[in-house]
């Protein structure tokens, strides 16, 4: 059974946080129609995006990462007869989404308004870099910039060193937050039957997961800045070299507790009853000397090799694992973290499985990515009705196209 | 009054720290009445944690408990106790969702795992939040948010495209990794909320942080499989553009196509040196990333962050910048949308808090309450609801079990 059985999307986002959000609405069971067009293909589907991720093949793999178990169509929103088959896929769905830029569906006529007045409880979403609203609504943003804008850049990095670019998480959020929104509109509309729109603004996303350190600012004008790994009270809490290349583990001690037992596993070391570390408060002063000294010991082991020992002793330490270790990692293997699809263009890819486990409606991964066009037959055909001779001179003239 | 998203629904919060309590804040602020429990005497971690009010550690003015537990009901209970049990026993009964976030099998061990509460209330849906999730051989390891940030695959990555990787992997701003946790947890339950809408019946949810933060990676998690490629957080050639210094602190932009490249050349008043051959497309571009990154910022440095990123966008280049929490609260952009609420409270007066991201035009976000003082509601739930008379209240008190 499907939580989201019976639901249809359409789906007109393209990139990474749009395709993101249908994304983890089809893992649910939703139907999600992405709305695609030769004139404006999804950038991830094009060659060109291959300078930044590598290799075609990575190109293939990052799309259909993002868009396993989608349905797509070819639709030309430039021509009039286009807009007007879009409006008819507007009455049978119960979600339109888009991640364009403020007032872009409006000048396509897809706006808000007129949806409603196609289909009365429609759930619309428009979930853009700024919001629909504001002075700098019409502005472009990427992940690389709105993660800066977020307030997340400013704190990420080490201490005295530059801010950091977050990678796709920062696209990848703001879709999440869409997901969240669209299933509380869903929510709503199966209690009240009534639909409304949603204006989603992805750098506000990013910031609502600062909320405290923005506090900072707003209680004691305090503008926080990087610092590494650092935390308030916890000492040893840092990242130590392991044997191996560029290999880390990720160790974390809060009570006194936890701090003898790390030092059992050491073997009790003289330096570890130095004054300089017999408390908490002592250890948090002089953690870069500590970092150096723990350091010195986690590099003659692996770090599978810590992180057993110390969990044994009750000790938080996790590995910073690469993608090629979680992959064959015994827990994620376990959880079944990767799921294959056989894609038929790619062969077998790997996608990340659905990030729950839901005993009663298991989110499944139910094939690979579209191809482009892939389900026009289906669409326009089933859903629609649309003979087959006329879809055939709806392709012809460019509108399913 | 305004309606509410999920006006009605009942949630029961056994959660501490950032996670788990950001799950629930995500509920209540679309209209969802969230009872959070505490432990009696010292209440969540994060009352103990920074940042303070006006620097005053007090267990009722942790920004961190005050911002995740806005719009809650608190009480305290010890659900250890035989009587503590019977009490949360009670309190299943009539809620719609549970979010707890204590390590697998401890709540087995109380006999409040989903099979025995699922005997109390059918419909219930229980969501549990841990770091590795509730099986596989890591599920009792024990992971602050720095581990379980690493675990997740982001940790390694963190801070991308640097030069010197003899450098630790870092976390990512204070608490990312737990706020997308909860995010995450927040999505399954509104899912699983929906379907008992359609079936009647309740379920049970098990989140593991670390997939959660695998699957903001998506893309790079899966590289390892399907082209042996592991990412790192080294700089891939030399990369140009992206966060450079300007006049104050940092700036941030991107020029990827040529139409973007010729924009900043004209934005910059057409420099000579922009028409050397070394730049011509790209890939040159790339390859002489060092170089054209030098000369770049010395162009930047004339101006300030916010100058740039207005005149940068003005023609038509995606500019953004480095925002410190000032910036932030002094956006004209996020004013104008009412990102920021003032919200009162009985410890700090009206303070400004971050609201939400999105805006519902039938059913707009709220926040009717500050968080809760401890143990703030324990007559309003004990005694008005499941009623208990002010006597038994006194005793419960006295022997620890809220």
């Amino acid at each position: 059974m499907d939580a989201l059985a019976g639901i249809r999307i359409l789906d007109f986002t393209r990139y990474y946080a749009g395709p993101q959000a249908t994304l983890l609405l089809a893992y649910l069971g939703a139907e999600v129609i992405k709305i695609e067009g030769m004139v404006y293909p999804d950038v991830l589907r094009m060659p060109t995006t291959a300078a930044g991720l590598g290799s075609m093949k990575a190109v293939g793999a990052g799309f259909n990462s993002l868009n396993a178990g989608k349905l797509s169509i070819t639709l030309n929103l430039q021509t009039p007869t286009g807009v007007d088959l879009a409006k008819k896929l507007v009455e049978i769905s119960d979600v339109v989404v888009d991640n364009f830029r403020a007032g872009v569906m409006d000048k396509l006529g897809l706006g808000y308004d007129a949806l409603k007045g196609i289909k009365h409880d429609i759930i619309v979403i428009t979930a853009s870099s700024h919001g629909a609203t504001g002075p700098e609504s019409k502005y472009s943003g990427f992940a690389a910039t709105l993660g800066p804008l977020s307030g997340l850049s400013q704190l990420t990095g080490y201490a005295g060193g530059s801010p950091t670019i977050l990678r796709s998480s920062m696209d990848l959020i703001p879709g999440s937050a869409t997901t969240f929104a669209i299933l509380a509109a869903l929510n709503h509309h199966q209690r009240t039957g009534e639909g409304q729109f949603i204006d989603l603004s992805a750098r506000e996303a990013i910031s609502c997961g600062i909320g405290e350190t923005i506090m900072d600012y707003t209680m004691n004008n305090n503008i926080q800045s990087r610092n590494g790994n650092r935390d308030d009270f916890m000492a040893p809490h840092n990242c130590y070299r392991c044997q191996g290349e560029d290999k880390w583990i990720s160790i974390a001690v809060s009570t006194n507790e936890e701090w003898e037992a790390l030092c059992q596993v050491m073997g009790n070391p003289e330096w570890t009853i130095n004054k300089k570390f017999s408390d908490q408060l002592s250890r948090w002063q002089n953690q870069e000397e500590l970092d150096i000294l723990i350091g010195e010991w986690t590099n003659n082991y692996t770090h599978y090799e810590v992180m057993e020992m110390l969990q044994r002793a009750g000790v938080a330490a996790i590995p910073s694992f690469n993608n090629e270790e979680l992959f064959h990692d015994p827990h994620c293997q376990e959880r079944e973290c990767f799921t294959p699809v056989q894609h038929p263009e790619e062969g077998q890819l790997y996608v990340l499985a659905p990030p729950w486990k839901l005993s009663a409606t298991p989110a499944k991964v139910t094939g690979p990515a579209p191809l482009l066009g892939e389900h026009n037959e289906y669409v326009f055909g089933e859903l629609l009705g649309i003979p087959k001779e006329e879809i055939s001179r709806l392709a012809e003239d460019k509108v399913i196209y | 009054m305004a309606k509410k998203a999920l006006d009605g629904v009942k949630v029961l919060e056994l959660c501490q720290m950032v996670a788990g309590p950001y799950c629930t804040k995500l509920l209540a602020g679309l209209g969802a009445e969230v009872v959070k429990i505490e432990k009696p005497g010292c209440g969540d971690e994060a009352r103990k944690k920074p940042p303070f009010f006006h620097d005053i550690p007090d267990s009722e003015m942790s920004g961190l408990f005050l911002y995740l537990n806005t719009s809650k009901l608190g009480i305290t209970l010890d659900v250890g106790t035989a009587i503590g049990k019977k009490l949360f026993q009670k309190l299943i009964n009539e809620v719609d969702i549970l979010v707890e976030d204590t390590p697998p099998q401890t709540m087995e061990k109380l006999g409040l795992d989903y099979e025995h509460l699922k005997e109390i209330n059918q419909r219930l849906i229980m969501t549990s939040i841990t770091p590795f999730g509730q099986t596989g051989p890591y599920r009792n390891y024990k992971a602050y948010p720095l581990n379980a940030f690493q675990g997740g695959g982001e940790g390694y990555l963190t801070p991308s495209g640097i030069e010197n990787i003899d450098r630790p992997p870092l976390k990512a701003g204070n608490f990312l990794g737990e706020y997308n946790s909860g995010l995450n947890a927040a999505i399954a339950t509104l899912a699983a909320l929906y379907w008992r809408g359609t079936s009647g019946s309740g379920q049970r949810i098990d989140i593991s942080k670390q997939e959660s933060l695998m699957s903001l990676n998506r893309l790079d998690m899966v590289r390892a499989a399907n082209e042996g490629n592991i990412i790192t957080r080294a700089k891939q050639g030399v990369a140009f553009g992206g966060i450079l210094p300007c006049k104050d602190e940092y700036t941030v932009f991107m020029t990827w196509t040529q139409e973007q490249w010729d924009r900043m050349v004209t934005f910059m008043g057409n420099p000579e040196w922009a028409r050397d051959e070394k730049f011509t497309d790209y890939f040159s571009r790339f390859k002489h990333g060092e170089l054209l990154n030098a000369l770049l910022t010395e162009w930047l440095t004339n101006y300030t962050k916010d100058e740039l990123y207005h005149k940068g966008q003005a023609a038509g280049i995606p500019f953004g910048m480095v925002c410190t929490t000032k910036d932030l609260v002094n956006s004209e952009q996020l004013n104008a949308r009412g990102f920021f609420v003032e919200i009162d409270h009985p410890k700090t007066g009206k303070v400004k808090y971050p609201a939400a991201p999105y805006k519902f035009s039938e059913t707009p976000w709220i926040a009717e309450l500050p968080a809760p003082l401890l143990g703030e509601h324990n007559e309003e739930i004990f005694n008005r609801r499941l009623g208990y008379s002010k006597e038994e209240l006194i005793k419960l008190k006295a022997t620890g079990v809220i």
